[in-house]
């Protein structure tokens, strides 16, 4: 530099503050980068009613806090550094407080940023709320913990699940040790569960032997070429998935095509 | 007695208004307030309308997402309040950090910190690299990346949320800007800052300087926690224009001189 017009930088030069300035700009943003990576992958979250998909939530979140204001049980937290969820999102806890389902859902209502989206817990024409549509999770039973597994009667969480009978069902069994008694067994049905927690919350075991998971971590996925062929609806799963059959390519049906055993004696 | 307050009237305005937003901000968490809902990053005010960071916004879009109208539109109220006409004023008016990085600057003054940045150098520059870094993150993680360890939003949050980690950021700010960095994290590292330093440029609210009164006695100068944005003190008359400077009106009050004033447009 010493004998050089200051007005006049060389190649050199701006190469060599470029090389500075980058450096130090990934010095800074390696660990800042790594920080938040950590802070994002948190996969056992449980979201409010109505959120977004987890990678799409943490992206539109703007950590507001308003839904947590709304929210008249106290349910929802905003993460603070070291909670597991993304620093300032909302969360719950069903262990400590479930979600207690408002028929007015007053989280997804105050939502700024459609991180809560009313249409994934409005009904089919989307003009009223339903909170039954929710999807924070799904509820698991530990059978190996469970009391009702046991043999012992206990029906905590199948009482307090606000859609009784429907998103856990008891499984009536004879219980073959004492062959007198009868077994309780609660099974949860994943298609109407809501992920509430209020099973959890109940559940009176001193770790809770039923817990609510995020759908994407508690469910498989069955691949698409296996179809419930008796269950009408199934079919649906392929159209979601954007595949689509041409139902008027097939001409015959599927009886006509077995019988049809022109082309098999046909030689040439 | 009335001199000396006077020589603090912008000081404890200043504190009064900060402390007035966070506790409506925490009012409308414990009682249901409805005047400042949310926090510094988005608010709903009175219950109609939302105000934005734009810089949480920027990142927001930075992942890919698209934002809601209504954010949108509560980052143009902030922008035109603070660009066009406040300038960056939500640093030394609004912002919580400013009290504990301002009472750092005052133990300093008074010898009680380190002195002469013997330890660490960094060019004021550098909070728009954190700013520019901060969208790149943005882009390339999927996540807002600084509203991730912003110690802004996280003290807010914790104030009207209930507390956590916050005190240990704020002790860490504190003795950076006391023992390491003169005006180090407000003045050299804060994104927020900047961001609001950048589009301040053409604001109406400027502090202006009338040379003739002035006796060069650099009182001004000492209190500044952006000593750059005074280089006309001294020399000639005129608006004090760069975008970093906060507005605090501390200069102002210092002033023995009465040679600086507020001046709007």
């Amino acid at each position: 530099m010493e004998n050089k017009d200051s007005s006049k930088i060389s190649r050199g030069d701006l190469l060599k503050g470029i090389v500075k300035k980058g450096g130090l700009m990934m010095l800074g943003g390696l660990p800042w980068a790594a920080y938040v990576e950590e802070n994002k992958e948190e996969e056992f979250v449980l979201r409010p009613p109505g959120a977004v998909d987890e990678k799409k939530f943490v992206e539109s979140c703007i950590k507001c806090g308003i839904c947590v204001e709304e929210c008249p049980y106290d349910t929802l937290k905003l993460a603070k550094p070291g909670d597991d969820a993304l620093t300032g999102t909302p969360f719950f806890t069903p262990r400590d407080i479930p979600c207690y389902m408002c028929t007015d859902i007053p989280c997804v209502e105050a939502c700024p940023t459609d991180s809560l989206l009313k249409d994934l817990v409005s009904d089919d024409n989307n003009d009223k709320y339903d909170i039954n549509k929710a999807e924070m999770g799904v509820a698991v039973i530990d059978r190996k913990n469970c009391l009702a597994y046991w043999g012992i009667r206990c029906d905590a969480c199948y009482r307090a699940c606000p859609l009784l009978d429907e998103a856990i069902v008891l499984n009536f069994e004879r219980n073959k040790r004492t062959g007198k008694h009868a077994m309780m067994k609660p099974e949860v049905n994943a298609d109407i569960c809501t992920g509430c927690g209020m099973c959890e919350h109940a559940c009176i075991t001193e770790k809770a032997s039923i817990f609510v998971l995020p759908r994407e971590k508690a469910l498989g996925k069955v691949n698409d070429d296996y179809i419930k062929g008796w269950d009408e609806e199934d079919e649906s799963r392929l159209d979601s998935n954007n595949i689509y059959i041409d139902k008027n390519q097939v001409e015959k049906s599927t009886l006509d095509y077995l019988n049809d055993t022109g082309s098999l004696l046909n030689d040439e | 007695m009335m001199s000396n307050l006077s020589k603090y009237r912008y000081l404890i305005l200043r504190r009064i208004v900060q402390i007035t937003i966070l506790v409506l901000f925490w009012g409308a968490n414990r009682y249901g307030w409805k005047v400042l809902v949310g926090n510094l990053s988005t608010a709903k005010v009175l219950d109609s309308f939302y105000l934005a960071d734009p810089l949480a916004v920027l990142q927001i879009l930075a992942t890919g997402t698209i934002i809601s109208l209504d954010i949108l539109i509560g980052v143009l109220i902030i922008v035109i309040f603070y660009g066009l006409i406040t300038g960056r004023s939500f640093c030394s008016w609004v912002c919580p950090i400013n009290i504990v990085t301002d009472s750092a600057a005052w133990l300093r003054k008074k010898g009680y910190g380190e002195k002469g940045n013997k330890y660490l150098k960094l060019p004021k520059s550098m909070r728009y690299y954190v700013l520019g870094l901060a969208l790149i993150l943005s882009l390339v993680l999927g996540v807002a990346a600084y509203e991730v360890i912003n110690p802004i939003g996280i003290t807010v949050r914790e104030i009207v949320f209930g507390f956590g980690i916050s005190a240990t950021v704020l002790i860490l700010i504190f003795l950076f800007d006391l023992f390491v960095l003169k005006n180090g994290f407000c003045g050299h590292i804060c994104p927020v800052g900047g961001f609001y330093s950048l589009i301040s440029k053409f604001r109406l609210l400027k502090v202006h300087l009338e040379n003739d009164k002035c006796t060069s006695c650099m009182d001004c100068k000492t209190v500044c926690p952006e000593v750059q944005v005074l280089g006309i003190v001294g020399k000639k008359s005129g608006d004090i224009s760069q975008g970093a400077c906060t507005n605090c009106g501390r200069c102002i009050e210092v002033c023995e001189d009465d040679a600086l004033r507020f001046k709007f447009f």
